[in-house]
């Protein structure tokens, strides 16, 4: 059944792509200055309004990866794959109350990435390479699964094999290397309108086909329906979603593709806007959610007609076979356009974000100094393509490389996090040293990635015994807290041998 | 340093309702059949961007 490409749904799907990529390529010529400069090819040239930007951060912070992951961690283990809905809650007033400064310094200093910023604020070269390499580790294992949610949905279509990621990625090199970050705002804009139309689709379909919600929950076993509460000795599964929680929240803003998002912004008012409309996508992927239930109540995984996908990509096919069990072929072509279009997007923005952190940060910081404006752009370009290519042939020529994506994902939030001392508490102090700094972000990453190490690389909770009470606690928020013990005390302790007196490029009226 | 805005404690009412997850951890009241845990997360999404909104407007007022 599943296994032959299912023609309506194909033909619609390809119809889709086609126009979508062809936009990109059109995006070239739209806003240009024609300046040959990296903020014009990888900012958008920072002229992107309230409605762009909301599109682009959109497309770029809801990956196809999360439209796959998210409803198949709630279809395997129920209550607790929903805290992206209390994760996607805290991200905002952390964006609003924080990032408006980030933007304006970065405006005011002509600052292409974070690590630029931290190059400035602190004057520590190797403090900044810390926070670019860091951001680069952490965004490569992201675009690799951007391939795997394509995998799933073309496997949904019939469609088995490398060629069609093949083709799919080298439409996001090309345009991105064309358009650069022009190219993901555009195809944003039709990529949201499909998720939206699908979205509300399948909350009115399906719980319609299934006899409700009320049944929906009931097929859903006694143990997940809810978090396991907390006990005498132990503070219970809660802590752990908690924590995660609020970890990823404070992680999600560190991210490159973040990071370039918001500084494609044309003004502080885009961004405190944004804060307020995006949350939007956030009910969109809550409700997204809830398909992984809707998948567990509709039965799909014992169907034989979806056998064959189950086998091939686990629990990750449930909303796929959600999908082609109920709705038309036409619109099964239409929901997967969605979620593939889906993963160009942030696909081509993390391709830039890594590109410019490694042309701002590492080339031109130690390998060209004296550097062109035109021949840095040219460097950024050519690394956009290398990272996407490096993407490809991970995921295609690795064995095992998804399930290796995935546990760097996992250590990519837990190291990304380290990076919040020097960038963002840095947007208020210069109290802490650089070499305070450095030294606990190294501390964070290790013990962070020890804990999880601890785990056989399978979960990112390690209990933690406090005061006699277990609690088992997301590894970024534990290792943040270790980082900014080490930054603290040895601020106090360099500030105190050395001075406090240090280079700091930005000045006060920078930040308002 | 900027001064501090009381309106920017609209920030925090969140963090303080999700974090505690014995409040919400609970079947009971469903709503269309779905249970607590469940809409009344979701129902913090629209509310965190509702009190956002108030700063916002404070923040371009003080601008003029």
């Amino acid at each position: 059944m599943a296994q032959t490409p299912n023609t309506t749904a194909l033909a619609v799907f390809i119809v889709l792509f086609v126009s979508v990529a062809f936009l990109g390529f059109s995006a070239a010529r739209w806003q240009r200055s024609g300046e040959a400069q990296i903020s014009e090819w990888g900012l958008g040239g920072r002229r992107f309004g309230t409605l762009i930007t909301w599109f682009l951060l959109g497309g770029d912070l809801y990956t196809a990866y999360t439209f796959i992951a998210v409803p198949t961690a709630l279809f395997g283990t129920g209550a607790n794959g929903f805290f992206a809905v209390p994760y996607t809650v805290f991200v905002y007033p952390i964006m609003f109350a924080v990032f408006p400064r980030l933007w304006s310094v970065a405006r005011a200093n002509g600052y292409v990435t974070a690590a630029d910023f931290v190059r400035g604020r602190f004057g520590s070269g190797a403090l900044a390479l810390a926070v670019a390499v860091t951001g680069i580790v952490a965004t490569m294992p992201y675009i690799a699964l951007q391939l795997v949610g394509m995998e799933v949905v073309l496997g949904g279509l019939g469609i088995h094999g490398e060629w069609p990621l093949v083709i799919a990625f080298a439409t996001v090199a090309a345009f991105t290397y064309t358009s650069g970050l022009r190219a993901p705002a555009i195809i944003a804009v039709a990529k949201d309108l499909f998720v939206y139309i699908t979205v509300i689709a399948a909350i009115i379909i399906i719980p319609g086909e299934l006899g409700g919600y009320a049944k929906i929950f009931a097929a859903v076993p006694k143990a997940k329906l809810l978090l396991a509460p907390p006990t005498a000795t132990s503070l219970g599964q809660g802590f752990g979603y908690a924590t995660l929680g609020l970890g990823s929240a404070l992680a999600l803003f560190l991210y490159p593709h973040a990071v370039t998002g918001l500084f494609g912004s044309a003004s502080k008012r885009v961004v405190r806007r944004n804060a307020v409309i995006l949350p939007a996508y956030s009910l969109a992927l809550g409700l997204i959610a809830l398909l992984g239930t809707m998948a567990l109540a509709s039965g799909v995984q014992s169907m034989p007609a979806y056998a064959h996908g189950f086998k091939m990509f686990g629990a990750n096919y449930a909303v796929p076979a959600l999908f082609l069990q109920m709705f038309p072929s036409w619109f099964v072509g239409f929901a997967f356009a969605a979620i593939v279009i889906g993963a160009l997007v942030p696909a081509a923005i993390m391709s830039i974000a890594s590109a410019n952190l490694f042309t701002r940060n590492i080339y031109r910081e130690y390998l060209h100094p004296k550097c062109s404006p035109a021949n840095e752009l040219q460097v950024a370009k050519i690394a956009a393509l290398v990272v996407l290519i490096g993407a490809l042939g991970f995921i295609i020529w690795l064995p095992g490389a998804q399930k290796f994506a995935i546990t760097l994902q996992l250590l990519g939030g837990i190291w990304i996090i380290q990076t919040l001392p020097a960038v963002l508490i840095g947007l208020y102090t210069r109290w802490f040293h650089p070499v305070a700094l450095l030294a606990g972000w190294a501390v964070g990453i290790v013990s962070g990635t020890a804990m999880v190490a601890a785990k056989n690389f399978t979960s990112s909770i390690y209990a933690l015994d406090i005061l006699g009470m277990t609690a088992p606690c997301y590894d970024a928020i534990s290792s943040l807290m270790v980082n900014l013990a080490v930054t603290v005390v040895l601020s106090f302790v360099f500030n105190a041998m050395l001075g406090g007196a240090r280079a700091d490029s930005t000045t006060v009226s920078d930040y308002i | 340093m900027t001064r501090f805005r009381p309106i920017y404690l609209l920030l925090f009412p969140p963090y303080i309702a999700l974090l505690w997850v014995g409040s919400y951890n609970r079947v009971d009241p469903t709503l269309f059949g779905i249970p607590f845990f469940y809409w009344y997360q979701l129902a913090w999404i629209p509310l965190g961007a509702l009190l956002l909104y108030p700063i916002y407007r404070a923040e371009e007022r003080r601008k003029d």
